[in-house]
């Protein structure tokens, strides 16, 4: 039998937009800890449904951190304490018995608040839309291997490809700045062959609809690339400045 | 009704291009005209309605989460399949059709299946030029790997995250008609019930989940990809929200379900630790290109497993199927492992669950060459267990992960309400009574890029377009039938979760119609689940409202749907008196404990009707294999 263990809750509770929200505190007794952050939430949740009262809005789906639905402040770090991993793959036994959790939304500007712990990140899906994409048509792609790729830059595309749009690098910077998401796309594509002949236009216009979503500017604080759930480097950033050097020439 | 496959005449080879040429088209001025309703943005639905848009129709696309990004495909890991033979190891079309027929255990279409073999080569080319970053060899040319019932390497693949890849791929595709102003995107907005006016599907009412608001979408043709159903289960591999909800109210409106007992059981996932497991991990078939499942040859060894000398382990698959040994299908594989943990083998602390070990790859690659094929696999298990795969085995165990049952459609993917489509994992075309890895993505995406754009003309080129509108009285009585169900739902004031009934619900399936299944077992849960539902309904709690967000609404909304499809899961698992593929009855068995099928009397696909006063009706699609002898399927 795995260790149980009791922790204290301090969650961020919000009905709407519109709604001030406080912090309410919670019990979550015996947990087990090789239970993840999110099954203990869902017993403090049923505990709440059972007692008739409202339960905690949060958002998960895949549970194993490929998704990028969940997402919370745990102790003011985006998915917790954990290093390289969302919140739905945290688990109890990095918690002490009686610790303390504070646990509230990712908050930005851009990122206005549904519910509780729910906020709406679809200003990630506008940034994409302004560009974030190679602009072929069904039908039109010529024989895979007549674009060969060297190996070096296809596991570099790869590495920036694998942001999963959560989030946690606006809610980590002071500045509330989406340069690591954005920048992780631009990279993915630029890296390749195929994303050449767009580049300038995607640059110019994703970089246009972040600012117009009121992410921040970055100010190379560097907190997103420390809490990114899938190690998605600052040089992307570097490289997103170079191209939209270029791009604006 | 009498089914109508709509199979072309003419040479398997032919017939889709010949299809094709036969099909009617809409123009292109007329195509602006026509809205197309498609719910769901995995791999089938984005990749469809990208598709559809690009050549002109108007499309507006509906999903769960909130954004068309997250949807279920992205968390696929291995790879996808594809004929390509740049390894030139032999493969080809003809082989990639037959291994899928083959691993399917001869219970599916052979139209179909030659059909999505036949553009598994395009798809990849597709999918490079959105910038897919499939893997590469040095040369910088693709690179592959083997899945489970191939012996040819025609697996692509983007590390461990080959799904999450080609779901951006699909989904940056949906985003460019987006920005064109061909593609609305409505998320967070759950379908709730099909609208049919003269009998043909003409839109959906759907709950927009933020403000629970009940509203209607008009529509000159439905098309549903909505994924599996797998959660009926409670305890499987998909993600949370994935339900059977929106197939299972068109079902009860006329499309004929079709082999709902033909599910997929996954040999290699993460054990469940405790009653609180809300969902369980898979590890990716991929693993078995290099790692060794085995059990103690010694009943209760409780030994550390680097304790247990080499010749006191049971290395049971590559023992009984040298031929393809870690690579066997998964309802093989799985129901092995059943065997030995039955057998009082199994290891962990529940014995539930066998080894997966990479000691040999290590030695023969190294740690670098492991890690770069799976190092964000090994790091997933590291993560849920606390334990360091590079130094000590896996262990893994069996669990729900794919369905290859669904909504039953025609070639043209049309099911039995007119202007009602299917694709992806909610039809039941492709894969019989088995799926063979990498399959499904391969499926998802002919069907959403290169099947559906051209088929669906088929229909469209008869209808008037946008006949009706949401002022219907059809849409208004839809819309209060659904609002009805909410606030009765909402009124049941009981005290038991609907995560517990969900919870025993799934176990009762699993029991009883999981790896393998029994007439007594079948017959046991047949008579359990109405019950279950009683107390469901009279005694679930779900609190909240229904005017905003209320995930625990969401969350019984789906069980309510999957306790009346219980019934017929089960159902059709009694009537189908043969061992085929998933579907292991212990009546039909081989001497060598193998699947035993019934050719003469369950060549047929189960297509079953919904009907209000007699229960579910049987029809059947009989399966003529033209192409291929029908085989016993032997590895
Ligand atoms: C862990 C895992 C790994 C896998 N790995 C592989 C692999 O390596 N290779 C392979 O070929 N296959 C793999 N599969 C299978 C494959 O991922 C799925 O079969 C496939 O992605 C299904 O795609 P889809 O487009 O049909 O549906 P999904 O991707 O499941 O999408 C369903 C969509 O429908 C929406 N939806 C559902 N109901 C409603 C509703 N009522 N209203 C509105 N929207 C709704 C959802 O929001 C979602 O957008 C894997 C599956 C799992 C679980
Ligand atoms: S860059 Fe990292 S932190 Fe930011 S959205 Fe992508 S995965 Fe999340
Ligand atoms: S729930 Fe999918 S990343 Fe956490």
């Amino acid at each position: 039998m795995a260790e149980k263990i009791n922790l204290i809750l301090k969650i961020w509770r919000q009905k709407n937009r519109d709604d001030k929200g406080h912090f309410s505190e919670y019990e979550a007794r015996d947990i087990d800890k090789d239970m993840s952050f999110l099954e203990m939430l869902d017993i403090v949740n049923d505990k709440l449904i059972v007692e008739g009262k409202e339960p905690i809005a949060v958002d998960s789906d895949c549970l194993e951190g490929i998704c990028g639905t969940c997402g919370a402040m745990v102790n003011g770090q985006p998915h917790g304490p954990q290093r390289g991993s969302a919140l739905c793959q945290l688990h109890v036994r990095h918690f002490k018995n009686n610790d303390v959790l504070v646990i509230e939304p990712f908050r930005s500007r851009a990122f206005e608040l549904i519910k509780d712990l729910v906020v709406d990140r679809s200003a990630f899906d506008r940034i994409i839309a302004a560009g974030g994409y190679i602009s072929v048509k069904t039908g039109s792609a010529p024989e895979a291997n007549f674009i060969p790729v060297s190996k070096e830059t296809a596991d570099l595309a790869m590495d920036a490809a694998a942001c999963i749009g959560c989030g946690a690098c606006v809610a980590a910077c002071p500045n509330a700045s989406a340069m690591l998401f954005t920048a992780a796309k631009i990279s993915h594509l630029v890296l390749l062959p195929q994303g050449q002949l767009e580049k300038k236009r995607r640059t110019r216009e994703m970089v246009k609809q972040m600012d117009l979503e009121g992410f921040g500017n970055c100010s190379n604080l560097y907190e997103c690339e420390a809490v990114c759930p899938k190690k998605i480097k600052v040089s992307n950033i570097a490289r997103l400045n170079r191209e939209y050097l270029r791009a604006v020439r | 009704m009498d089914l109508d496959s709509k199979i072309p005449a003419g040479p398997l080879p032919e017939k889709w291009t010949r299809h094709k040429n036969n099909l009617k088209l809409v123009s292109p001025a007329n195509k602006r005209k026509f809205t197309l309703l498609v719910v769901g943005t995995g791999l089938a639905g984005s990749s469809a309605a990208a598709s559809l848009s690009e050549i002109g129709y108007k499309v507006k696309i509906f999903c769960i989460n909130d954004t068309p990004r997250r949807a279920h495909s992205i968390s696929a890991q291995g790879g996808i399949n594809a004929a390509k033979n740049y390894p030139n190891d032999g493969d080809s079309v003809e082989r990639l059709f037959y291994d899928t027929i083959k691993g399917g255990d001869f219970r599916s279409r052979e139209a179909n299946v030659y059909r999505m073999a036949e553009l598994s080569n395009v798809i990849i080319d597709q999918c490079v030029a959105q910038g897919v970053p499939f893997a590469r060899e040095y040369s910088g040319y693709l690179a592959n790997l083997s899945f489970g019932g191939a012996q040819v390497s025609r697996t692509f693949y983007a590390r461990g995250q080959t799904g999450q890849q080609l779901l951006l791929g699909a989904y940056s595709a949906l985003m460019k008609e987006v920005v064109r102003g061909g593609v609305e995107v409505h998320t967070r907005c759950e379908m709730q019930d099909i609208v049919l006016i003269d009998g043909k599907a003409k839109g959906i009412v759907v709950r927009d989940l933020v403000s629970g608001k009940i509203e209607s979408y008009a529509g000159d043709a439905v098309i549903l990809a909505t994924g599996g159903y797998s959660n009926v289960f409670y305890l499987s591999t998909n993600a949370k929200s994935g339900n059977l909800s929106a197939a299972w109210r068109t079902h009860k409106k006329g499309a004929y379900f079709a082999n709902p007992c033909f599910t997929q059981i996954h040999p290699t996932s993460i054990p469940a630790k405790g009653e609180y497991q809300s969902k369980l991990t898979l590890m990716s078939e991929s693993l078995r290109n290099d790692g060794r499942i085995w059990v103690p040859m010694q009943k209760g060894d409780t030994r550390e497993p680097n304790q247990i000398p080499e010749k006191e382990r049971d290395y049971y698959l590559e023992r009984k199927y040298p031929a393809f040994g870690n690579l066997m299908p998964r309802d093989i594989a799985s129901r092995a492992a059943k065997e030995v943990c039955d057998g009082g083998r199994g290891v962990g602390p529940t014995g539930q669950a066998v080894y997966l070990d990479f000691a040999d790859a290590l030695e023969r690659l190294g740690q670098d060459t492991l890690k770069e094929r799976y190092g964000n696999l090994f790091e997933i298990y590291e993560r849920i267990t606390d334990r360091n795969a590079y130094e000590e085995p896996m262990t893994i165990f069996p669990a729900p992960h794919y369905t290859m049952g669904g909504l039953w459609v025609d070639y043209n993917l049309m099911s039995t309400i007119p202007g009602l489509f299917a694709i992806g994992e909610v039809n039941f075309s492709d894969h019989g009574a088995n799926r063979l890895g990498a399959s499904a993505l391969m499926q998802g995406l002919t069907d959403g890029y290169f099947i559906l754009p051209y088929t669906i003309a088929e229909y469209l080129a008869d209808e008037t377009p946008g006949e009706f509108s949401v002022g219907h009285e059809e849409f208004k009585a839809v819309e209060q039938a659904v609002a009805e169900n909410i606030k009765k739902i909402l009124s049941i004031k009981g005290r038991r979760t609907v995560n517990q009934i969900h919870r025993e619900l799934g176990m009762l399936l699993w029991e009883n119609c999981g790896i393998s299944r029994s007439r007594a077992g079948l017959k046991e849960a047949a008579e359990k689940i109405p019950a279950l539902r009683e107390e469901f309904w009279e005694n679930a709690v779900v609190g909240g409202s229904a005017d905003d967000l209320n995930q625990s609404l969401e969350k019984a909304l789906r069980v309510a749907d999957y306790l009346e499809f219980a019934e017929l899961i089960v159902g059709d698992a009694l009537h189908r008196e043969e061992s085929c593929g998933g579907h292991f009855r212990t009546e039909y068995q081989t001497d060598e404990s193998e699947a035993k099928r019934n050719d003469k009397e369950f060549c047929y696909v189960a297509a079953w009707e919904f009907n209000n006063d007699d229960g579910f009706v049987l029809h059947k699609e009989e399966l003529t294999f033209e192409h291929i002898n029908l085989g016993e399927r032997k590895y």
